[in-house]
This record gives structure tokens, C-alpha cells and sequence, in this order.
């Protein structure tokens, strides 16, 4: 294993932010892995560096392919997790909407544009991703549908479900498209939190790489058995929305098969306590997310059911 | 006429509301909407929002049609000093067109373009941020320029940028009334957190201006200036190296040649200059880095260069 400073950025009244990369094996850029890009990203940086103590174990035992390198880059924005804020704390700039980054640009853009200069090239790119708003997920791997990774590749990682979406406007400037534009095959892995450890999720989302990497005849690694990968178009999901506003309850779990008409949730009137609203299921299938917050406002997607 | 054009029930007792004024007078019903406050820490619009609205008040017999006033699309941004949508994280401005059945910012969105829609023409007012001041501009995309500049031209900015479109644009409120057929301009002017009461009134001149040339307005106008247009010049960008404080040594709106100092961007712990910065081009400085403390990358200024072959204006 190496560690490099793979970019630096100096700071007013800070120590240099220092973008650390951990390389394993050595040879064809085979695999980047990349963590926190955001100031919550907690699990994705806790996961990638579960991912460094495995890797190092591997590359002792030689179980590194001959000819193959891996690139671990654990957390990008520690900056901002320091702080507790969730984007660049100067200017709430977002790095994640600012690839492929521009040299001469603003501070984010450069930052974007020193990191991806030294994780474009490789073969795979896996993200630990999140999700905007407070939920948990069932663990999972995305990708967007640019054309250009096969989306039977989802399976290698073995997790319950793959799920394909078309990009929006705003991602043509994410890390993940902006990969697949400079030809690397790019998945989105998400491994339910983000700004607390869960310990089941991150041992889901670690052997899910180890598995795909050694699917790929990039490492040797012995990893529980995983699922037969179902494949969903991610337009095919239900949302399920609230219809009021107050104090939310799940009373499902994520993972649960739930029909039609099935209760998952009550929405309570913050003050007298009165049940204002049942959230009921409008299909039938399999919770892959719900909401996680005490309060919740009206027209807020708090469960997502794959049919 | 106060309305209630969105609105949307907040957990605990509260509902976000979205809110305009019409101010109607006579048969026509032509009609001029003005935006603003999209972006909680841009109060210009503020005040410009007011002072339209009492002068007409004040002169309701001279106005021939319909002006709809919406002072704050992001109210709770303005309410608590945050540029996005708090509680989101979200630029407002990125989501755009929004949606009937998407979460409850994209139906508020939705709702307010729907509102819009149909207005001859719309005023968006925004300030900058609270790193940059600019003087009064209005930018557009090279595509909507054909139809957006003789307009932009009566209101009185010192500037219209004509700018590339990006693809993000697409999610901003301009593009989506632009698209649906509602002429709409972007204006940019002054400071954010900062209202400066010249900039304002200078807007408002020009949307009166505006309103007399719609046919809308019989009363009197204050003469508008002849406005700088981007077509056919560049624009450079003078960007930090470094990091440290940036302290300018030109004034805004003033003229520099290329190699010119601008600024300093000194270090207060060791008292050294840490990068002398100068003009990358010929032009007028456009824009102005407010905020002191940058990082490397951190844009200090914007210089419009002269018109190609000569430095004439």
C-alpha cells in the first residue's frame, strides 16, 4: 500500500487540505473508490477505510491480480466534516456538481479538477453516494444510464438491488458521469447512512466491492454469499409521499414486502398529539427507503417501494 | 391585491407561503411581473420591490395594465439569513420548472411558474452573493438574446452580458418562463446582504421605462443610459492563487489595462504579500471580489474587455 497526497489546497487559517489516496497493487488502473465528497458523508469515508484495511490484507496475502492497481480515496471534503457543514464551507458549493473541475476555475472547481485528474483512467469507479434527504436505504447499487457501463455489471456486486436511472441536468457535472464520459465504468454504492455509522450496512456495502472487484478478477477475496441481483429501472419505483405535515412514525422497516393498502407510516399533529394522516402503500413490493426524522413537512417522499 | 399563489404545510404549525401583489389599474391586461428573492441572502430586491410598489400605489391612475410584485420566492431563506432553501440544502434556482408531484419544493416551484406564465414580460431580480458586487447587468443566454435584448435594452442596467448557456441554467427559473414563452430577464446588481438604495433606483427607472414602452405607464420617465452589450467582447476572469485576504487597490466600475495592479491578496499571520494581482485584459472591472477572505480559485473579479479593434466604447 501507498498513501499520496494526491491534491493540496492551502488555507487561510487552516492547515492544508491534504486529499489523500491509498494505492494498492500496481500496474493497469483497474478500480478508484471514492468516499466522502460532502461534509456528512461519514459512513461512505467510514466504509472506504474499512476498504483500505481489507485491501491491505489482501495485497499481503498476494491476492492482488498481477498487473492490476486500486485506488482508495476515503474522504475528499474532511474540511467541511470537521466543521459540521455539508458542503465547502466558504461558499456552500457543492464539489460533487463540479466535475470534471477546471484548473483555473473557482476553489471547488479546482478541487474537483485535481482529484479527478488522478482517479480518471481506471477501469471502474465505485462512489459511496448518498442521498439528500434523512432516510435509510436498503443497500444498493445505481448507475446512470449514460450508454456507456453495461448495467449487467450491477450484479457482480451481489446486492439486492441494481437500479438504473436516466441522468438529469445536474449530473452531467457529478463525479459518476463525468467518469463514465472519460470512459471508466461507474457505480453508485449506497450503504444506508451517512451521518452516523451503520456497522451492518457498511459490511453489506464492503463485501459488495470486494465481491465485485474479485468478479472481476482484479482481487482473490472470500466474501459471504450475495443475492441474485434484481435489475430495476429506477422510473418503475413508487415514491410514496406525505399528505400532512407534523410528527412522523415508520411502522415498517426497510426491506419489509408490503401490498397495497398496507400502512407504513402515521403523521400526528405536533401539538395534540391527533393522527393526521395514514401513509398507505399505493403498490405492492419491497421498501428500499424511509424517511428518518422526527418531523416531517407535507409533500415529502418518505417511503420508496420497488414493485 | 395581496395572494397566497403557493403554499405548503411545515411540521410544526406553520405552513410556507408564497405570496404577490397585484397592482391593476385600467382595461389593459398586459402585465409585468417582478421577481425577487429566490436567494435568501439577496435583498436588493427588497427594496426595489417596495419602492415600485408605493410609487405606483401613490400613482395608480397612470398605469394601464397589471404588475404583479412577488418580493419573496424563498421566504424562509430571507427569513433566516440563508441563500438556499433551508432545512434542503437546495438552491432554488436549480429547481426549476419543479413539479405537480414531486417533493414539496419542486411543488412550490411548479406553482410559482405556473403563476407567471403568461406575463409579457418578467423582471428576476438577484444580487450577486455576499462575495461579489456587481454594477446593474442583465444576463441572458446567447439563444434568448434575439428576443430578451431590445427589452434588456430599456431598462436602464449599465450592462447585458450575452452569455454561453450551461446546462445547469436549464433549472433555473429564467429558463423555464423563457422556454414557456414569457419573456424573462435576469438582473444582477449590487451586493448580497447589502442594499444599495442608488442601484435600486436606478432599476427602477428602467422598469418604468419599460412599462411606458409596453404601453402600460402614462406617467412621467427618467431618461435611461445607453447600456454596454457583451456581443462581440470577452470577458476575463481574474482568479486567487492563493490564499489570505483580498485587499483591491481599484475602484469598482473603473477602467484598467492588462497588467495593471488590482489588488493584493496578503497573509495577516506572517504580514506578507502572498499574490499581487493584476488586469488580465483591457476593460472595466464588472465585477468586484466584497468578501475578503479567499482561497486559491476564488474569483476576484470580472473585467469586460472593449469591443474588438478599438477601445472606444
Amino acid at each position: 500500500m501507498k498513501k499520496k497526497i494526491l491534491y493540496s489546497l492551502r488555507s487561510p487559517y487552516r492547515e492544508q487540505l491534504d486529499v489523500i489516496g491509498f494505492r494498492f497493487g500496481h500496474g493497469k488502473k483497474s478500480a478508484a473508490i471514492v468516499g466522502a465528497m460532502r461534509g456528512n458523508e461519514v459512513q461512505q469515508m467510514y466504509v472506504c477505510s474499512r476498504m483500505v484495511q481489507e485491501l491491505k490484507k489482501l495485497e499481503a496475502k498476494g491476492l492482488i491480480a498481477e498487473n492490476n492497481e486500486i485506488m482508495v480515496i476515503p474522504c475528499i471534503n474532511y474540511y467541511s466534516m470537521n466543521i459540521g457543514k455539508r458542503f465547502w464551507a466558504m461558499d456552500n458549493t457543492d464539489i460533487n456538481r463540479m466535475f470534471p473541475g477546471y484548473c483555473q476555475g473557482e476553489t471547488t472547481q479546482r478541487i474537483a479538477d485535481g482529484v479527478f485528474s488522478k482517479i480518471q483512467g481506471y477501469e471502474f469507479g465505485i462512489q459511496l453516494a448518498s442521498f439528500y434527504q434523512q432516510g435509510n436505504f436498503l443497500p444498493h447499487v445505481k448507475m446512470m444510464n449514460t450508454g456507456f457501463t453495461s448495467p449487467e455489471l450491477l450484479k457482480n456486486f451481489g446486492l439486492q438491488f441494481g437500479i438504473i436511472r436516466k441522468p438529469r441536468p445536474y449530473d452531467t457535472t457529478t463525479l459518476n458521469y463525468n467518469w463514465q464520459v472519460w470512459e471508466t465504468k461507474a457505480f453508485s454504492v449506497y450503504a444506508n447512512a451517512t451521518d452516523v455509522i451503520d456497522e451492518n450496512a457498511a459490511d453489506e456495502a464492503v463485501y459488495a466491492i470486494l465481491r465485485f472487484l474479485d468478479k472481476q478478477g482484479i482481487i482473490t477475496a472470500n466474501t459471504p454469499p450475495g443475492y441474485i441481483t434484481k435489475l430495476i429501472d429506477e422510473s418503475k419505483t413508487k415514491q410514496i409521499r406525505s399528505e400532512a405535515a407534523g410528527v412522523f412514525k415508520s411502522c415498517i422497516e426497510i426491506g419489509k414486502r408490503v401490498e397495497r393498502g398496507d400502512i407504513l407510516g402515521t403523521i400526528s399533529d405536533p401539538f395534540d398529539g391527533e393522527t393526521v394522516s395514514e401513509i398507505r402503500s399505493t403498490v405492492s413490493g419491497t421498501v428500499y427507503f424511509e424517511y428518518f426524522a422526527p418531523l416531517i413537512n407535507s409533500n415529502t417522499v418518505c417511503f420508496k417501494i420497488i414493485k | 391585491m395581496i395572494e397566497t399563489i403557493a403554499t405548503a404545510a411545515l411540521a410544526v404549525n406553520e405552513n410556507l407561503n408564497i405570496q404577490k401583489r397585484r397592482i391593476q389599474n385600467g382595461k389593459s391586461k398586459k402585465r409585468l411581473s417582478l421577481v425577487t428573492g429566490t436567494h435568501g441572502d439577496e435583498l436588493e430586491g427588497q427594496y426595489l420591490a417596495y419602492i415600485v410598489g408605493s410609487y405606483l400605489d401613490e400613482h395608480i391612475d397612470r398605469l394601464d395594465g397589471i404588475v404583479d410584485i412577488y418580493p419573496a420566492l424563498n421566504p424562509m431563506g430571507i427569513d433566516s439569513i440563508t441563500r438556499g432553501v433551508p432545512m434542503f440544502d437546495l438552491d432554488m434556482n436549480r429547481v426549476f420548472p419543479g413539479s405537480k408531484d414531486g417533493t414539496m419544493i419542486e411543488m412550490i416551484c411548479s406553482m410559482i411558474v405556473d403563476d407567471i406564465v403568461g406575463s409579457d414580460v418578467c423582471i428576476d431580480v438577484h444580487s450577486s452573493n455576499i462575495f461579489l458586487q456587481e454594477i446593474p447587468q442583465i444576463r441572458m443566454s446567447v439563444p434568448t438574446a434575439p428576443v430578451l435584448l431590445p427589452y434588456a435594452k430599456m431598462m436602464n442596467v449599465d450592462f447585458i452580458w450575452v452569455h454561453d448557456a450551461a446546462t445547469v441554467l436549464e433549472s433555473t427559473l429564467a429558463h423555464t418562463l423563457n422556454t414557456r414563452g414569457t419573456k424573462t430577464l435576469v438582473v444582477e446588481m449590487g451586493v448580497g446582504m447589502r442594499i444599495t438604495k442608488e442601484y435600486c433606483k436606478q432599476l427602477f427607472d428602467g422598469i418604468f421605462n419599460l412599462l411606458k414602452e409596453l404601453g402600460m405607464w402614462s406617467g412621467e420617465t427618467a431618461p435611461v443610459r445607453e447600456t454596454i452589450v457583451s456581443e462581440g467582447r470577452e470577458v476575463g476572469f481574474v482568479n486567487s492563487d492563493a490564499a489570505g485576504i483580498f485587499v483591491p487597490c481599484v475602484s469598482f466600475g473603473e477602467t484598467v489595462e492588462k497588467g495593471n495592479h488590482i489588488g493584493d491578496v496578503v497573509d495577516p499571520l506572517s504580514s506578507k504579500i502572498v499574490e499581487k494581482v493584476d488586469a488580465v485584459c483591457d476593460g472595466m472591472i464588472f465585477t468586484l471580489r466584497e468578501y475578503p477572505v479567499v482561497y486559491g480559485g476564488s474569483l476576484l473579479a470580472r473585467i469586460l474587455q472593449p469591443a474588438s479593434g478599438g477601445t472606444e466604447e
